[in-house]
């Protein structure tokens, strides 16, 4: 089995005496959904992050999708985040592009022409009911339906990897379901490896699952 | 609303560089409707014991464009009743060759001087006049005023610049969150700035069609070009194809060379 992250005495820090992740050493396999657990500061954002090369390894090795994220180029990242798909807490949605647009963004960014990218945004935002509002802009948007259109623009490029940091921190229990369903039939239907970062892990989940726990810089595999 | 207000402070930062160009160029040009004005009038005379060719002379310095002789005749003529015919032959042998040299533009103080010192190595010339001290007082005071405008047009130049660099590190501010998010997602450098760039070159345009509207205007009611023609300058001050072309290219390359520095120093969000 192909592995996704492949992280080797990995060293996480803002500040160069302030290691937030400690040699850590992990994988992950393709395919795989992967819950990141720990307090708040733990720093199961900052390793998050270090996926997606907003931040740096400090030491040690990091290996995503094949890449390496020490001393990575512009272009390679640039490559690299064009087959990754995001969810972030605070949604990061474009503010003033319409809700077609924003979920559109990835396509855009590969390169998708109209009719292809047309397509594949109406169907995501079926998926996530919000077809109705697809000509309207994020602040006229509930907190939960802003969470579902992030989800549906991390679907729109059928990504190999979908980084979720705390997904449905602050969503209703509907959006919750949603949004949980979606990164589900990504995994199930798409092997789309998941990698989320919560402080919960829902109930009733149906995919298997890898829990990492994350306390005093170490990170620990649960199950 | 505050998006017009950025606007429009940047089409008046580059409107301004565009003008203090532009003043600087019609001032360049008015003087040199000026100088070929005055080179007309404009000659040095030669006094020499020998004859010259107009050959000779131009050989002797590339300013001097044509030279012809001064006829003595008609001084000679006035004497006449003066003197006796034996005399006036004698003096006729003996009179200097006088030449009337016509430059190919009109010269500097310290060019005369040169031209004086060229001349009068020739040992058969025995003196140059070029009327240095008569020289128009009124170029002068344009030489000058070009000086001043120069000054003023490259630190207009400077100033402005710094104007439109702060305007555009509003834009960046007004851009980052969405320019952060596109970077996200892998979004190339040219793709997440390209708002920035096109906003840049609208800006430049219509700094420029505005440039071109007002020196229409100035031309089209002769606000400057009339009192310019009563002291016997014919210039074009804006010549609408070489003139908006070349302010079309500085607004361009001004805004979007200011806008690449903003892309380039833009930190991502981490």
């Amino acid at each position: 089995m192909d592995k996704v992250i492949i992280a080797e005495n990995l060293s996480l820090s803002y500040k160069e005496f302030e290691t937030i992740i400690s040699k850590a050493t992990f994988s992950i396999n393709s395919g795989e959904f992967v819950f990141i657990t720990g307090a708040s500061g733990s720093g199961k954002s900052t390793l998050l992050k270090s996926f997606y090369g907003a931040i740096e390894p400090r030491q040690g090795n990091l290996s995503v999708a094949g890449v390496k994220m020490n001393r990575i180029s512009t272009s390679k990242l640039n490559f690299l985040r064009r087959h990754i798909g995001i969810v972030f807490q605070d949604y990061k949605l474009i503010k003033e592009w319409t809700i077609e647009k924003n979920v559109m963004l990835p396509l855009i960014i590969s390169g998708y022409t109209g009719d292809v990218s047309g397509a594949q945004v109406q169907k995501l935002l079926g998926h996530v009911k919000l077809t109705h509002q697809a000509g309207k802009y994020p602040p006229e948007l509930s907190g939960g339906e802003q969470q579902r259109v992030a989800m549906a623009r991390a679907l729109a490029h059928n990504p190999i990897l979908i980084l979720a940091d705390e997904p449905t921190g602050n969503l209703d229990e509907y959006s919750s379901s949603v949004i949980w369903s979606l990164l589900e039939g990504a995994n199930t239907q798409l092997k789309t490896t998941v990698i989320v970062v919560t402080h919960h892990i829902p109930e009733g989940l149906k995919v298997p699952y890898k829990h990492y726990h994350i306390e005093f810089g170490n990170i620990n595999e649960i199950s | 609303m505050k998006s017009l207000k950025n606007h429009i402070s940047l089409i008046i930062a580059l409107f301004t560089v565009l003008a203090s160009v532009q003043i600087y160029v019609a001032v360049d040009r008015t003087i040199a409707a000026y100088e070929s004005h005055l080179k007309n009038d404009y000659s040095v005379i030669v006094v020499a014991n020998k004859a010259f060719t107009p050959k000779e002379f131009t050989t002797m310095s590339s300013m001097i464009e044509r030279s012809e002789p001064i006829s003595t005749a008609q001084v000679l003529e006035r004497l006449k009743g003066e003197m006796s015919e034996k005399n006036l032959a004698l003096l006729k042998l003996t009179l200097p060759k006088f030449y009337r040299i016509y430059l190919n533009r009109f010269p500097t103080p310290n060019e005369i001087n040169n031209l004086q010192k060229k001349l009068q190595k020739n040992t058969a010339i025995e003196r140059v006049e070029g009327f240095s001290q008569t020289h128009d007082t009124v170029y002068k005071l344009m030489l000058l005023f070009k000086d001043v405008v120069q000054v003023f047009s490259i630190a207009i130049a400077a100033v402005t610049s710094l104007l439109i660099l702060k305007e555009m590190r509003l834009w960046q501010f007004q851009h980052a969150e969405r320019m952060n998010i596109m970077a996200l997602f892998g979004a190339p450098v040219w793709l997440r700035s390209a708002v920035l760039f096109r906003l840049a070159i609208v800006d430049a345009i219509i700094a420029t069609l505005i440039l071109c509207f007002s020196f229409f205007i100035i031309d089209y009611y002769g606000i400057l070009t009339l009192p310019l023609k009563e002291i016997g300058i014919n210039v074009q001050l804006f010549n609408f194809v070489n003139d908006a072309l070349r302010s079309l290219a500085i607004s361009l390359g001004i805004s979007i060379a200011l806008t690449f520095t903003i892309v380039m120093f833009h930190s991502e969000e981490e």
